[in-house]
C-alpha cells in the first residue's frame, strides 16, 4: 500500500497540498492512505527546509511547493509499483 | 488546479514567451497612460476643480491605485520568476562553508531573495542548525527574510522611487548581518529548545526526486500562479492604504508632521519602532500611508523604521518560533532586531538630512 505524507504545521499551503493530493487521486484505483505530519520534530526528521513537504513511502518527493496534479499521479503510480 | 487551468496549455517555451511578450506590451501601454486617464476621470468626467482638496485627493487615488496594482503585477511576476531559481537546500550548502561575516552576509542576501513564509521558519531553523551552521548566521537569514518583503519593495519603488527601494533592500540586509553577528556572539545556544538538537534528520540528498529541473514554461507558470496569489492577498489593503494616503495628501496641511515626525525630533525613531512592532499589519496597507506622511514633513528614516518594524516583527511569527526557541531567546531576538531597525532609522535620517 502507498503511504502519502503531507508535512506541514497546518498553514494555508499545507492544506492546499492535501486537497490537491486528494483531488489528484480521487479517480485512482491505487490503494493509498494520506497521513498528515504536523509536529515540527517529525517534519524536521525528513530533512526538508521549507513546507509543505510531500512524502511517498518515506521518500521526500517535493518540498516548499505544490506540485502539479499530473506529477502527483505519476509519483503515486511509480511508488505503488515499487 | 483552478488557478492555472488557463495556462496548462502552455507547453513549450516558445508559446510561453509569446504570451508573456503580449502581456508585457499590454501592461506597458496601460502603465504609460495612467496619469492622463486619472486626470480625465477626476477633472473632466467628475468635473472637479484641480485646486479643490477633494479633486486633489481623488486624482491621487485614481492615479495611484491602478499604477501600484499594475506595478505589483509586473514586478512580482519578475521577482517570483527569479525565485524559481533559488533553492533553500542549495543556499544552505553554500552558506555552510562560510564563517562569521561572509556567512552572515550571504545568509542575509539569500534571506532577502527567498520568499518568506512564517510556517517555513521552523523547518528552516532546524535544518540550518542540523547542518552545523552557527546560530548567528542562521539568524541573519531568519531576520532579513521577513524584513524584505517583495510587496513592500515594489510599493516603495512605485511610491518613493528606486533609490528608496534600494535603500530598503540594503538596510534589510545590513540589519540581518548586524543583528545576526550580535546574536552569534551572545552564547545563545542554551536557549534553543533541546528538541532541535535531538532530531536525527536524514539528508535530503537521499531523495533523487527532489532534483527537479524546471523548464521555462514551468517557471512562467509558477511565477504567474505566485503573482496571482500575492495580488489576491494584498489588493484590498493597497486600495484602503492608498485611500487613507489620498485623504492625508489632500486634507492634512503641509509640514503638519514636521514637529512630531521630522528629523529634528530624535525621539520619533524609537517611538515609530515601538508602535510598529505590535502593529502586525500588511506592508501593502502601511506603505501608502507612510508615503503620504512623508509628503507632510515626516523624515525618511523614521518612516522606514516604522515600516520595517511593522513587517519584520510579528506576533504570529514569534509564536511559531517559540517551538524552537526558549522565551528568553525570543525576547533577545525581538530586542536585537528592534534595536537594529532603530539604528537604521537614525542612519537614514542622518544620511538624508
Amino acid at each position: 500500500m502507498l503511504t502519502i505524507k503531507i508535512l506541514g504545521s497546518g498553514c494555508a499551503n499545507c492544506k492546499r497540498l492535501e486537497q490537491e493530493v486528494r483531488d489528484a487521486l480521487t479517480d485512482s484505483t491505487l490503494d493509498y492512505e494520506v497521513v498528515k505530519v504536523t509536529d515540527y520534530a517529525n517534519i524536521g526528521a525528513y530533512g526538508i527546509l521549507s513546507t509543505p513537504g510531500l512524502v511517498m513511502n518515506e521518500t521526500v518527493v517535493s518540498a516548499g511547493r505544490i506540485p502539479k496534479r499530473q506529477q502527483i499521479v505519476d509519483w503515486a503510480k511509480q511508488f505503488s509499483a515499487n | 488546479m483552478r488557478l492555472t487551468t488557463g495556462f496548462e496549455r502552455i507547453q513549450t517555451t516558445r508559446t510561453a514567451l509569446t504570451v508573456i511578450g503580449v502581456l508585457a506590451v499590454i501592461w506597458w501601454v496601460i502603465y504609460s497612460n495612467i496619469q492622463p486617464i486619472a486626470d480625465w476621470v477626476t477633472f473632466s468626467l467628475l468635473g472637479l476643480s484641480r485646486d479643490s482638496r477633494l479633486g486633489e485627493s481623488l486624482n491621487f487615488f485614481v492615479y495611484d491605485v491602478p499604477k501600484i496594482l499594475l506595478l505589483l503585477a509586473g514586478m512580482i511576476f519578475l521577482i517570483t520568476l527569479l525565485q524559481t531559481f533559488i533553492d533553500v537546500v542549495r543556499v544552505r550548502a553554500v552558506v555552510e562553508k562560510r564563517g562569521e561575516g561572509v556567512g552572515n552576509l550571504m545568509a542575509s542576501v539569500f534571506g532577502a531573495l527567498t520568499p518568506f513564509c512564517s510556517c517555513s521558519s521552523v523547518p528552516l531553523f532546524i535544518g540550518f542548525v542540523q547542518a552545523g551552521i552557527p546560530l548567528g548566521i542562521t539568524f541573519s537569514f531568519l531576520i532579513t527574510s521577513p524584513i524584505m518583503n517583495e510587496v513592500a519593495f515594489v510599493m516603495l519603488l512605485g511610491l518613493f522611487g528606486w533609490q528608496v527601494a534600494l535603500v530598503y533592500l540594503a538596510s534589510g540586509i545590513i540589519i540581518g548581518v548586524v543583528a545576526g553577528m550580535i546574536l552569534g556572539r551572545m552564547k545563545i545556544e542554551k536557549y534553543v529548545e533541546p528538541m532541535v538538537y535531538a532530531i536525527k534528520a536524514r539528508p535530503t540528498t537521499d531523495s533523487p526526486m527532489l532534483d527537479q529541473s524546471l523548464t521555462w514554461a514551468d517557471r512562467f507558470e509558477q511565477a504567474i500562479t505566485g503573482t496571482r496569489e500575492i495580488i489576491a492577498k494584498v489588493w484590498l489593503f493597497v486600495i484602503i492604504g492608498i485611500g487613507i494616503g489620498a485623504f492625508i495628501h489632500g486634507f492634512v496641511p503641509e509640514e503638519a508632521l514636521t514637529i512630531i515626525m521630522g528629523q529634528e525630533a530624535w525621539w520619533s525613531v524609537p517611538i515609530a519602532v515601538l508602535l510598529g512592532v505590535p502593529l502586525y499589519s500588511n506592508a501593502a496597507g502601511v506603505i501608502p500611508i507612510v508615503s503620504a506622511l512623508l509628503g507632510k514633513g515626516a523624515a525618511l528614516g523614521t518612516a522606514l523604521a516604522f515600516m520595517m518594524a511593522v513587517v519584520a516583527l510579528s506576533l504570529p511569527e514569534t509564536i511559531i518560533l517559540r517551538r524552537v526557541l526558549k522565551p528568553r531567546l525570543i525576547a533577545i531576538f525581538v530586542g536585537v532586531v528592534a534595536f537594529s531597525i532603530m539604528l537604521t532609522g537614525y542612519l537614514f535620517n542622518w544620511l538624508v538630512g
